[in-house]
């Protein structure tokens, strides 16, 4: 008897834990799947759960006409990739200066760096329109991202990826004859490619998503990101049906979602080597 | 090397939290009427603004509700998935999901889901019975629902890091824990949850300046209603500077923002400091 109770609590523990996995699952995808489910049937069934009703794509073609939604994925398209671009760019030469040069004042500088961790750009609006007002920017898509062209975090995580790659590379390489952006190129970035992929995800969805500050800045259908199209599309609520605009939200969010479901596996293990934790 | 990233973050980050701290001290030019060095005016209109008080309380109910809330569901969330479950794949992407989706369609999604007498919740109230309710309309229950969202959206975000922190914790310490027949929760207690404590210090820092940060769901659902229920910080700072456009307000306003963030910053770091175990 002795010898069986042990396992017995296992397997009553493995129990317990899965059906508490599977309830919180539940839970938690529930609010998608209702408005899922309404986006792929017709109008009619939106308050009524029927499990044969008709499946339709319908609702995400009508969304597709109200509203230049085409338009709107290209300007988040452009502004996520120039975002991205310069980030990279930028954060990389930074994070190298940082990891391998020694110049004075160097600690007080990256410690003014990391402030943005805390205070970032979100919260400057006010601000930052001005500046925006005052270079004549207001209203297009680098206003939008300019701000956070200078990523903290970007050379936050490279300079911590550079610091772990041996200075013994780095002198053999000048021995040689490399100068610093050949050996940034074919030595440093290289080995950091897990933290760019990781930084990658993060930035892209984080501008994918971002929209208070678009929404000050811009005012045409030109220049505004999908977000603040999607909230102007589902507040005029002059009879636009739900079914409408659960479509037009699940369409707008749909490619990261897809991005995401495929890249998971490798989304959670490059976070990890990036070493946040 | 250093000099163009460094510029943008000072053109975006230091010079405007600067400017911000000059212009609270000064009045709102409009047209031709300059604007003038008021001294603390701002400061004592901010003491005397009633609505500024109640976002206040609003943002720090909604700060001590969804952190703890979330941190919490987020272990849960790791711990269920860490090992080899039934079905994991789903449970993870379940979990993760939310996190993905920009904050203004979950917003649509979540208004859906509340929406009086045709969202989800009220057909299920129905079932039972139960009267229809207007939980965004009324200003007792209007925050928790904004909560309701922000921890649903938050939790699977968390839970990532919960993840890589219990993957590097050795298992040889469960093992141990296990020969000494250790009940499964002085195992969590003794164990586990010291282990993870870096990580909830950094969670928490960012779970802190996203309740400040993240306000983009009340925009869709309430508009800081009713009454001011659902109002935040950050979005006062909106309507104040870009509705009624009074920038010197609005930046008296963020230097509250400022000094809180900044508080918080330094608070978390000593209080956990003491109780972090690093290794």
């Amino acid at each position: 008897m002795t010898v069986v109770a042990p396992q017995q609590r296992l397997t009553y523990d493995r129990m317990l834990m899965t059906a508490g996995g599977w309830a919180l699952a539940l839970l938690w995808i529930l609010p998608l799947a209702y408005a899922a489910w309404t986006a792929f049937h017709p109008a009619q069934y939106e308050t009524r759960f029927d499990l044969f009703a008709p499946l339709t794509l319908e609702n995400f073609s009508k969304a597709w006409v109200q509203a230049p939604f085409a338009r709107y994925f290209l300007n988040t398209t452009i502004l996520v990739a120039m975002i991205l671009t310069v980030q990279v760019v930028l954060a990389t030469f930074a994070a190298y200066a940082f990891a391998v040069y020694d110049f004075p004042g160097k600690n007080i500088v990256f410690g003014l760096i990391l402030v943005q961790l805390m205070i970032m750009p979100d919260i400057l609006l006010v601000e930052n329109y001005t500046t925006m007002r005052q270079l004549g920017l207001v209203d297009t898509i680098l206003a939008i991202g300019l701000p956070y062209m200078g990523s903290a975090f970007a050379i936050f995580l490279l300079r911590q990826t550079f610091m772990t790659i041996p200075k013994e590379l780095n002198e053999a390489a000048t021995i040689e004859g490399a100068n610093a952006v050949t050996l940034l190129w074919r030595v440093y970035v290289p080995l950091a490619k897990p933290t760019y992929l990781a930084f990658g995800l993060v930035s892209v969805s984080a501008h994918w998503n971002d929209f208070l500050w678009p929404l000050i800045v811009t005012n045409s259908v030109e220049t505004r990101p999908l977000t603040v199209g999607l909230s102007i599309f589902s507040a005029t609520d002059s009879g636009v049906e739900w079914s409408v605009i659960n479509a037009a939200t699940l369409m707008t969010s749909g490619p990261l979602l897809i991005a995401f479901l495929l890249f998971q596996r490798q989304f959670v293990q490059n976070f990890m080597r990036a070493g946040i934790k | 090397m250093l000099l163009p990233a460094v510029t943008l973050l000072v053109a975006f980050t230091h010079y405007p939290a600067v400017r911000t701290i000059i212009n609270s001290f000064w009045s709102t030019g409009h047209g031709r009427r300059h604007s003038v060095f008021v001294g603390l005016e701002n400061y004592q209109r901010l003491l005397d603004d009633d609505v500024f008080w109640r976002v206040l309380e609003n943002n720090l109910v909604y700060a001590l509700f969804t952190i703890p809330l979330s941190i919490g569901i987020a272990i849960s969330m790791a711990l269920f998935v860490h090992r080899k479950i039934a079905g994991r794949g789903f449970l993870r992407m379940s979990y993760f999901t939310p996190t993905v989706l920009p904050l203004i369609a979950v917003a649509n999604i979540w208004l859906f889901f509340y929406t009086p007498g045709f969202g989800l919740i009220d057909q299920i109230r129905g079932v039972f019975g139960l009267a229809q309710q207007n939980w965004m309309g009324q200003p007792d229950t209007a925050l928790y629902t904004m909560m309701a969202v922000s921890v649903w959206k938050e939790a699977g975000f968390f839970m990532i890091f919960y993840l890589a922190a219990l993957q590097s914790i050795s298992p040889s310490l469960f093992e141990a824990a296990a020969i000494e027949g250790a009940p499964r929760w002085t195992v969590f207690r003794r164990i586990t949850l010291p282990l993870l404590m870096p990580t909830t210090l950094f969670v928490s820092i960012n779970a802190v300046i996203n309740a400040f940060r993240l306000i983009d769901h009340i925009f869709v659902m309430t508009g800081g209603g009713p009454n001011n229920a659902t109002a935040l910080l950050l979005y006062y700072i909106y309507e104040v500077a870009f509705r009624e456009w009074d920038t010197a307000y609005g930046a008296t306003l963020t230097v509250v923002m400022l000094l809180i963030l900044s508080l918080l910053a330094i608070g978390q770091f000593f209080f956990f400091d003491r109780k972090v175990h690093y290794k």
